[in-house]
């Protein structure tokens, strides 16, 4: 009883703690609603995508994937050189897919294979490679790119003529896929006021009664997370997702069964990586500039963090643990800082909150997940004397 | 399709050697449709090595293949993968289970034989981004369970079900194949509670008649008495008896199995059982009543150790009730199959696992659990484990032999007790010297890693570690698995004659019951995590044999019966 | 011979050693001082020796890498940060004690002589109780995620940094040096130590060879007689058993010792360590670094006892120095030589591919054959 009470508790401890966080800080930030969801829904654009690339090698056991930075920085490379050949607009980021997707799947074989040899501790392995492979990339984009890779375009070259710009403006292909279908939400009163300012414009007008000001909906990247949710429901349910699950729970049983583990493996983690890649176009797309040597490392651990607050474990995830995650986590980004401003008088503390709690709440659900595992192992080494001795 | 003249399977003359050590010779012996066929064997008797040979597991081509031929319907077979074996209709459930704990019944039952939806993607990709057809599979799982007569749910989650339970989903597994032809159960029966025992032998007879072979392994003779056909007995490597059931009583399977009194002594034979008398003193004699004269009087020797309704949870090796005596300076042996539990007994007894139940000590309480305090009462323990929990094979042997008595009992240390202690690596070399040259330990120095010996070697480093430690009791297992025979008798003969010097009680446990009857004054048999009772050394093969097959009750009803 | 030497050292490592070997060459052809080098090259490995030091108890007890060095960094900011706040304060404490104890060396001029070790050793004194009890609850915690530590202390080491720097802005520090000017409050992001303990080690007992190269002798002894402690250590009785714990486990709970008691000692003298180590960092650097600083430190710290040969399980001093002397080489040298080949700085992505690089070669080794 108070052993089922406790795996409730921890279960769900960290989705439950974000509330309470969330509840505090709210009213401490002072933004209005209208604000909050404006930015919610821009930020559930932006990194969902990203997340949901997590999920795969969770599936197949191989635990939260740090790799996935691999794919973000395939995404980059591919962001680079369409913004070098002048591609704007939706073919522009079809290309920067295109380009992204074969970098991506080799770093996913490469990053597979690193792993197969690292059975047990493929999280920390995962992350080394991480920072390895973003030596290479610094290697390739600071040295390799405007010298052996051609790069013409002198806004993205460092002065010295080779190497690309720290900050790297993406107004090419600025919020394409957000506004392919543009999208407002506005209140009855609000609706008659945006139509006179925007006279009549091919909008998608959606009126919701009791709402203030008018909200933006990002409906084309919601479209295109909305098909990648069907995706993944759609591979769980295939042969080669339930393989995945089969290896996720137990190598040895499914490798008797005759399933190729190892094969199996890295497959998930080039779906995974290429996904990121994806996801990271997406965000970048979104952002409209490219930090060209830090977006990547951030798309790594946000995107974990935020799928670990939304309730999912080292083991299992889900999609609704991505859409919580990416709400509860982006709620505590946006108002921290301001309720740290109102409560301390520093805006900078909110800033270094975020942070801690990003980090502390990874930190929080390894261990949890790891005390766990060790838990039922002793459990089922109990388990095996059954009913008939005495105790 | 079938030839009806051949036999679904023959073996013909099948023969296995391991570096040089013969573990099977000349098994011959047909399996018929339908049949079922109870096979025995103790351990090491090579029931084993003829699995992996027939399901062609690359232990066997790794070590240079196996002599004779495997026929299936008359045409000669050689498998290399245990896949082939699947494919060509020969099924396995394993003593382990092999199931993947989180999935439903109808998941396990269709592991990677999932029924798919067939859809244009599985054209331009592969079969494997096809959709599950969820339902056909249940009812295949369905299917397979009813052949089986339990009532259990598909969709029950494994990791959820009872022991039995996941048996039978194993058992489904190999059903609803839809080749399988021949089905080898290994121990199925070891998990099970009585009637679910009842339920799987009703079935399996129910799936012999609709064609399939069955090819039962199990300790529980009564059970291969009631189900099989024909039984086969395996010894040292070699195919003692092809019979009908009918013909033989379990008595006589039972002294089939381990009796050697009326076999030829083989040359090989490892350990000389022939005349030489355990040491046991006249007063020890008396107290054991090893000596059917000397009966009925005042005991004069107190109890070593006491164990009393003994658990321990040691996986594969569990022990649910022990209870037994082992008396001063007697050489104890502890013997049984493999998996019931004789090797729990002393790993709980030194707090390597979760024990419980009521350990004395000559008359005083042992605290389970800690080996610490099991140690500081004078206990010295070699684990079967060696290279797992025996040693450390990245340090030196010096480490090895001494670092126990320089942790429990502060020895081979310089400074000051609990403020500051340093190792006296001098001491420990010197030591270690000693034990390498009165065990003859073949190794370049005592600053030799432990990992770089041979097997035997290594065991002689465990006992080393333990004669170090001046223990009251020693507490053994499987002293001579994995070493060879010079090594064995050389490992044996030390214990008789450091038991004979220092008048040390020895526990030993092993697999090899004829080790045990050489050595020991007395041998207890572990039955299913009990002890199913303690004989004289002396006693007939077969007594020791009974009880290892669980048949104590039986024995007498038989008794009854012939008398 | 040779492919038993190349299997035994590993190819990482040899492609790395004769990089530097390669450097080292070239240098003097393309203009760069080899002495100044070499200089460059000494102070460093002095001021990372304690830190890569901090790595072996850890390795020894099994508990692998010690990615949670930032805690004892941590610790380490603080006994700096409070010796020099409360440094006035502890030096009239000091004179204090002098003339009421009567203790006849402890006079006031004494410690005005020694204000600077004083402040130092303040500073460790400070600095180790912190780091104990900081070690000793994180080896608590280790010894509850047996199997997933190392991911584990990485996140340990990284959320404890993004809590001090919250701490860091509302500790009720005051000391002017220390605290933002226009607030009055929270710590700056950088802290001289000028005036505290400045190159206290560097400069004791310093050697000077020629213009180019001073051998900091008081800092290398500080050093020596750190990795002596540890040697010693590792061969006490207890030493020895974490030995055995990190080789073994089972080996040493069947012989009666508390493994998890010897995991949380290993964790707490990496913690200390790690924290005497920035400590003798900073005062050859000149400035404490807080915030965001201690971050990223433990990767070079655990990339060059790996250099060194030392493995997941398995490292000892003489690891520590041939790593640190190898990765503090590499760090002082491509700058120098790529600068004056190429006109660019490379180190960065060189420090990124070999540091990274090493970890991933070791942890994709089988750890026990």
């Amino acid at each position: 009883m108070i052993r089922k009470l406790f795996d409730i508790i921890a279960n769900n401890a960290v989705p439950a703690i974000f509330i309470l966080i969330s509840a505090f800080a709210i009213p401490l930030s002072g933004f209005s609603a209208s604000y909050l969801i404006q930015e919610l829904l821009t930020r559930i654009g932006r990194n969902s995508f990203l997340i949901l690339s997590l999920l795969i090698p969770i599936m197949a056991g191989m635990g939260l994937n740090f790799g996935m930075v691999l794919g973000a920085m395939a995404g980059q490379i591919g962001l680079l050189l369409i913004c070098d050949w002048g591609v704007v607009g939706i073919p522009g980021m079809v290309l920067a897919c295109l380009i992204g997707t074969p970098i991506a799947i080799v770093l996913g074989i490469f990053c597979g294979h690193v792993l197969n040899r690292a059975k047990g501790r493929e999280m920390v392995t995962s992350y080394i490679l991480g920072f390895f492979i973003n030596g290479v990339y610094q290697m390739v984009v600071l040295y390799l790119m405007g010298w052996v890779i051609p790069i013409t375009n002198p806004n993205l070259l460092l002065s010295r003529g080779y190497g690309v710009r720290n900050a790297v403006s993406l107004m090419g292909i600025r919020g394409v896929l957000d506004n392919l279908v543009p999208t407002i939400i506005t209140g009855t009163e609000g609706a008659n006021q945006f139509l006179n300012i925007n006279g009549a414009k091919s909008f998608l007008l959606l009126q919701i009664p009791c709402l203030e000001g008018s909200i933006r909906l990002p409906l084309g990247t919601f479209i295109v997370i909305a098909l990648f949710c069907g995706f993944i429901v759609w591979f769980r349910k295939t042969k080669l997702g339930q393989d995945m699950r089969a290896i996720g729970q137990s190598q040895s049983v499914s490798d008797s069964a005759g399933i190729p583990v190892n094969r199996t493996r890295i497959i998930a983690i080039v779906i995974s990586t290429v996904l990121a890649c994806y996801g990271q176009i997406i965000y970048l797309q979104n952002m409209g500039t490219l930090n060209t040597y830090n977006s990547h490392d951030q798309a790594g651990m946000f995107s974990i963090a935020a799928l670990l607050i939304g309730g999912a474990s080292v083991s299992k995830a889900n999609i609704m643990n991505v859409f919580v995650g990416v709400i509860l986590f982006h709620l505590m980004f946006i108002v921290a800082p301001m309720a740290g401003k109102n409560l301390i008088g520093e805006a900078q503390i909110g800033e270094y909150f975020r942070v801690f709690v990003s980090y502390g709440i990874i930190a929080l659900a390894l261990v949890l997940h790891a005390w766990k595992r060790n838990r039922e192992r002793e459990a089922a080494r109990r388990s095996l004397r059954g009913n008939k001795g005495g105790e | 399709m079938t030839n009806n003249n051949e036999p679904l399977l023959r073996l013909d003359h099948i023969g296995k050697e391991y570096y040089g050590n013969r573990v099977l010779s000349d098994i011959s012996f047909e399996v018929n449709s339908g049949e079922i066929i109870g096979l025995v064997g103790e351990n090491g008797a090579g029931k084993s090595t003829l699995l992996n040979i027939l399901f062609g597991m690359p232990v066997i081509n790794s070590t240079g293949g196996y002599e004779g031929g495997i026929f299936i319907d008359g045409k000669s077979v050689h498998f290399t993968s245990p896949n082939q074996a699947l494919a060509a209709g020969i099924g396995m459930v394993h003593q382990e289970f092999s199931l993947v704990p989180g999935f439903t019944a109808t998941e396990n039952i269709l592991l990677n034989r999932e029924v798919l939806n067939g859809s244009l993607m599985s054209y331009v990709f592969s079969e494997r981004v096809s959709t599950l057809d969820r339902e056909a599979m249940q009812r295949r799982a369905s299917t397979a369970i009813n052949t089986l007569g339990v009532n259990i749910s598909p969709d029950m989650i494994v990791s959820e079900m009872p022991v039995g339970y996941k048996q039978f989903i194993e058992i489904a597994r190999e059903i609803d194949r839809k080749n399988t032809r021949l089905l080898f159960l290994d121990e199925p029966t070891a998990v099970l509670t009585e009637t679910e025992a009842e339920i799987l032998l009703t079935a399996l007879k129910k799936l012999a008649r609709s064609g399939i072979a069955i090819v039962f392994i199990s300790h529980r003779l009564s059970e291969i008495k009631e189900l099989c056909n024909r039984v086969l007995v395996l010894r040292d490597g070699k195919l003692i008896t092809d019979a009908k059931t009918e013909e033989l009583s379990i008595r006589q399977i039972a002294s089939l199995m381990v009796g050697r009194e009326n076999s030829r002594k083989n040359d090989e034979e490892p350990v000389d059982t022939s005349s030489e008398e355990p040491v046991v003193t006249e007063d020890l004699n008396e107290t054991l009543n090893l000596d059917p004269k000397a009966n009925k009087k005042k005991k004069k020797i107190k109890p070593a150790l006491k164990v009393e309704h003994l658990w321990v949870d040691m996986p594969g090796e569990t022990v649910r009730d022990a209870t037994f005596e082992v008396m001063k300076g007697e050489i104890f042996g502890i013997g049984g199959l493999a998996g019931h539990g004789k090797l729990g007994i002393p790993n709980g007894i030194m707090g390597l696992y979760p024990a419980g139940g009521k350990v004395r000590l000559f008359g005083k309480r042992l605290t389970l659990n800690r080996p610490r305090v099991a140690l500081n009462r004078k206990m010295a323990f070699v684990s079967e484990d060696r290279r797992g929990v025996g040693l450390l094979l990245d340090e030196p042997l010096d480490w090895n032999i001494t670092f126990t008595a320089m942790q429990t009992q502060g020895r081979f240390l310089l400074g000051i007790p609990y403020i500051f202690q340093m190792r006296n690596e001098h001491a420990m070399a010197k030591e270690a010297k000693k034990f390498i040259d009165a065990l003859s330990i073949k190794c370049t120095s005592s600053k030799q890693k432990a990992g770089e010996l041979s097997g035997g070697n290594q065991q002689k480093v465990c006992l080393a570690k333990a004669f170090v430690l001046q223990p009251n009791i020693l507490l053994i297992c499987e002293p001579t698995r994995g070493i060879d025979i010079g090594a064995k008798t050389l490992v044996l003969d030390t214990l008789k004659q450091y038991n004979k010097e220092n008048g040390t009680t020895i526990i030993i446990t092993s697999s090899e019951l004829e080790e045990l009857r050489s050595v020991c004054n007395r041998v207890a048999i572990v039955d299913e995590g009990k002890i199913a009772g303690v004989l004289p050394a002396s006693s007939p093969a077969e007594e020791f044999g009974m009880l290892m097959m669980g048949q104590k009750h039986i024995n007498n009803e038989e008794g009854e019966r012939t008398a | 011979m040779i492919s038993k030497f190349i299997k035994n050292a590993g190819w990482p490592r040899i492609i790395i050693a004769l990089f530097l070997l390669a450097l080292f060459v070239t240098a003097p052809f393309v203009g760069v001082n080899i002495y100044t080098s070499f200089n460059n090259t000494l102070v460093r490995f002095g001021m990372n020796g304690v830190m890569v030091l901090a790595m072996i108890p850890m390795v020894q007890a099994g508990c692998g890498l010690n990615f949670g060095l930032p805690l004892g960094i941590i610790a380490g900011l603080l006994g700096a940060t409070l010796s020099i706040e409360l440094n006035t304060e502890i030096l009239a404490r000091l004179a204090g004690l002098g003339t009421q104890y009567k203790i006849s060396w402890l006079t006031q001029e004494f410690i005005t002589t020694y204000r600077e070790p004083l402040g130092f050793a303040s500073a460790l004194i400070i600095a180790i109780p912190i780091a104990a009890i900081l070690g000793w609850f994180y080896g608590k915690l280790l010894n509850r995620v047996k199997g997933d530590e190392m991911m584990i202390a990485t996140y340990v080491g990284f959320s404890s940094v993004s809590f001090m720097c919250i701490a860091w802005l509302l500790l009720p520090y005051k000391h002017p040096t220390m605290v933002w000017g226009y607030a009055g409050r929270g710590l700056r992001t950088t802290i001289s130590v000028e005036g505290y303990w400045l190159r206290i080690l560097n400069d004791a007992l310093s050697l000077k060879i020629n213009e180019h190269l001073t051998i900091p002798t008081g800092m290398l002894i500080f050093f020596a007689v750190m990795a002596l402690i540890v040697w010693i250590f590792m061969r006490t009785k207890t030493g020895t058993a974490m030995t055995a714990v990190g080789s073994n486990p089972e080996f040493a709970r069947a012989s009666g010792v508390n493994v998890d008691k010897m995991r949380t000692i290993s964790v707490v003298m990496s913690t200390i360590l790690g924290a005497v180590g920035i400590i003798v960092y900073e005062q050859s650097f000149g400035f404490i670094q807080l915030y965001m600083g201690p971050f990223y430190m433990a990767l070079p710290a655990v990339a060059s006892i790996l250099l060194g040969g030392a493995s997941v399980n398995k490292a000892g001093i003489l690891n520590v120095i041939v790593g640190t002397f190898l990765f503090q080489g590499i760090l002082t040298m491509t700058p120098s030589v790529f600068n004056s080949v190429f006109q660019t700085d490379m180190s960065e992505v060189i420090r990124l591919i070999v540091s990274n690089g090493m970890i991933l070669y070791a942890l994709t080794r089988k750890v026990r054959a």
